[in-house]
């Protein structure tokens, strides 16, 4: 039976429907645009020059072929271990606090600070690591680079590991609280653990965000042609190195330039994608 | 010891669904007052209690602590310029390192009209993006497409920039300035020389930087909205396009604009990327194509070999300006953004 003549959507509307649902298709698909176009220029302009040689040798003069960013990388490898031990037991002994005892106005007032932090310039973070640790040392440090990126892995762990562990289901902790468990060990050895993976995804996250930064690390590790491996010395880390040889006038530091953001790209999606993967098992141990 | 007849306890748990597994509203901590706390709570454990209390609030502390900091170091260092220039320094143009005579103008022109361009970008294709993930996409494309989206924001500023350099600015200079100015112009927004680096290169890069944010906060607000609203607006005959304008878009608005000054907030702040392809000249030119300076870039380029305490205040004085300014635009969006979902578990805007 054929609908009523009123019944029927106006084409008038149904234009407009179709119109408009039909641009946010192509809206959405435009955005991924400029990720395959920036990944691509990455693989193809960065692969060539990527060799063993520059993965394990140090930077060589302008003018002489080879050599690699073998010290930047360990230098950023280092840098981001120091900022992990500054950033992982503050970022979730926040979260601990927030889940746990923060349920109140100064638990808002944290998580208020932590958004606020999150949103901090990371040049600012940088300025603020100078002034704190380089005026004080009376130089560059990898230290100082190290505190900078540290304090920006606190927000976002803490309110990451806030949203776990107020996941863990309330009978597990009752469970505890029953054996007379003290709520102190309750936390560490029942809720911390059940929670464990993503605190763990919550780590990733923040180590993803602050890999590839380099603004943060211009007044403070620096920079250096050579090896470093001390806390107190400056420090070459991939970000910056790119950014310098991005400034230079030479083709070839140009490709050195592109396949160290091959290295930075490969290390940081891998860690983005393991940390999808673990969080798609789970966030709670047997939750899913 | 409470002895709780069996029966009791099994009517109990039958007629009563745990309620409490619900993980958006955990109970209090600490509302175990059935056991008396001299019985089983040991001397010791009270003590570890109360220590472990301290030490997990005291790092909390330690986070507003950081912050408070921030601002103390940024003040202090810049009192040099601050005391010498005074409000001068947001109003004039002049930034002449020999004469030591700086002020601000052109960097905050800069920021401001990048970032503007940028949310002009960027705000219509992560409204489509939000839309499209929450309310049009098929199930098993949601996934694949919103970790295109996340690996958007993985992308370091240095590559976005090292891609600004040797891409974007050269097809920016050869293909798409030369049709702007054509076709737009008449304007005045878009003439003069073209080198490919400048507020346009610098925007476009922003938009792609800022699209993620954008749209993974609008995609949560935009969940917030109940059901009902939909099915209500469904029920009245809405085609889909209505219901989402009036059900969805019009409930959800304060957090997307929230969402958008987020953006905002985190353009103002990019420093890498923006220093790459802006040009850093500090001018105010009314051109798109011109180049220009911001406050992040000024910083990142002059920091490290200021010539003298004036100077180097006078960049802290830059970046003071513009922590003041990202914190003002993210504690805004932040009380918008909460207002929508507050209720719902906490989310950290990564």
């Amino acid at each position: 039976m054929p609908k009523p003549r009123s019944q029927e959507i106006h084409w008038r509307r149904r234009l407009s429907n179709g119109l408009a649902l039909g641009s946010i298709t192509v809206g959405a698909l435009i955005v991924t645009v400029p990720l395959f176009l920036i990944l691509g220029t990455v693989v193809i302009r960065g692969l060539p020059a990527l060799n063993w040689a520059f993965i394990t040798q140090m930077p060589k003069p302008v003018g002489e072929t080879g050599g690699g960013m073998a010290n930047a990388i360990v230098g950023s490898l280092e840098i981001l271990a120091v900022a992990s031990v500054i950033g992982v037991p503050l970022g979730i002994g926040t979260g601990i606090y927030l889940a746990e005892y923060g349920r109140n106005k100064w638990g808002n007032l944290v998580r208020f600070t932590a958004d606020v932090l999150n949103g901090v310039p990371s040049i600012v973070m940088g300025i603020t690591a100078w002034a704190l640790v380089v005026v004080t040392q009376g130089h560059f440090s990898l230290l100082a680079g190290a505190v900078a990126l540290g304090i920006m892995m606190i927000p976002v762990i803490s309110r990451t590991t806030e949203e776990v562990l107020l996941l863990v289901p309330q009978p597990i902790r009752e469970a505890a609280w029953g054996l007379g468990i003290p709520h102190w060990r309750t936390i560490v050895s029942v809720i911390v653990p059940t929670a464990s993976s993503g605190i763990l995804t919550s780590i990733m996250l923040a180590f993803a965000r602050i890999a590839g930064e380099a603004a943060p690390l211009m007044f403070t590790a620096l920079g250096n042609v050579y090896w470093n491996t001390n806390l107190n010395q400056p420090t070459a880390a991939l970000p910056l190195l790119i950014y310098e040889y991005a400034k230079q006038p030479y083709e070839q530091l140009h490709q050195q330039a592109w396949a160290g953001a091959l290295v930075l790209i490969t290390l940081i999606m891998l860690t983005v994608i393991t940390f999808r993967w673990l969080s798609g098992r789970g966030a709670i141990k047997g939750a899913n | 010891m409470y002895t709780v007849p069996k029966s009791r306890l099994g009517r109990n748990s039958a007629e009563e669904p745990p309620t409490a597994s619900l993980p958006s509203q955990p109970e209090q901590p600490g509302t175990l007052s059935l056991i008396p706390k001299g019985k089983l709570r040991t001397k010791d454990s009270f003590f570890a209690d109360a220590t472990f209390r301290v030490i997990v609030t005291l790092s909390a502390a330690a986070l507003v602590a950081i912050v408070g900091l921030i601002f103390y170091e940024l003040v202090s260092q810049s009192h040099l310029s601050i005391s010498k220039f005074g409000f001068k320094f947001l109003v004039r143009t002049i930034w002449d390192p020999v004469d030591e005579d700086f002020s601000a103008l052109p960097f905050i022109y800069g920021t401001l009209v990048s970032s503007l361009v940028a949310i002009v970008i960027a705000v219509p294709l992560s409204l489509a993006t939000a839309l499209f993930l929450t309310e049009i996409c098929p199930r098993r494309l949601r996934a694949v497409l919103s970790l295109l989206v996340e690996l958007l924001a993985a992308i370091p500023s240095v590559i976005y920039g090292l891609w600004g350099i040797f891409v974007l600015a050269p097809f920016l200079r050869r293909y798409v300035e030369p049709f702007l100015a054509n076709s737009l112009g008449w304007t005045g927004f878009f003439g003069g020389p073209k080198y490919g680096f400048g507020m346009l290169a610098a925007g476009i890069i922003l938009a792609i930087m800022i699209l993620p944010i954008i749209s993974s906060i609008t995609r949560e607000v935009v969940r917030a909205v109940p059901r009902q609203q939909r099915e209500a607006a469904l029920a009245l005959g809405a085609t889909k396009w209505e219901m989402l304008r009036m059900a969805v878009l019009r409930n959800a608005r304060a957090g997307i604009m929230g969402a958008i000054i987020l953006g905002l907030g985190r353009a103002f702040g990019e420093t890498m990327a923006v220093t790459m392809v802006i040009g850093n000249r500090p001018e105010i030119a009314k051109s798109l194509f011109a180049p220009g300076y911001t406050l992040a870039s000024v910083v990142a380029n002059e920091f490290t070999e200021a010539f003298g305490r004036v100077h180097l205040s006078a960049l802290m004085e830059a970046a003071l300006i513009l922590f003041a300014i990202t914190l003002v635009v993210n504690a805004l969006a932040m009380l918008l953004v909460w207002s929508i979902t507050r209720g719902m578990p906490s989310r950290s805007i990564a």
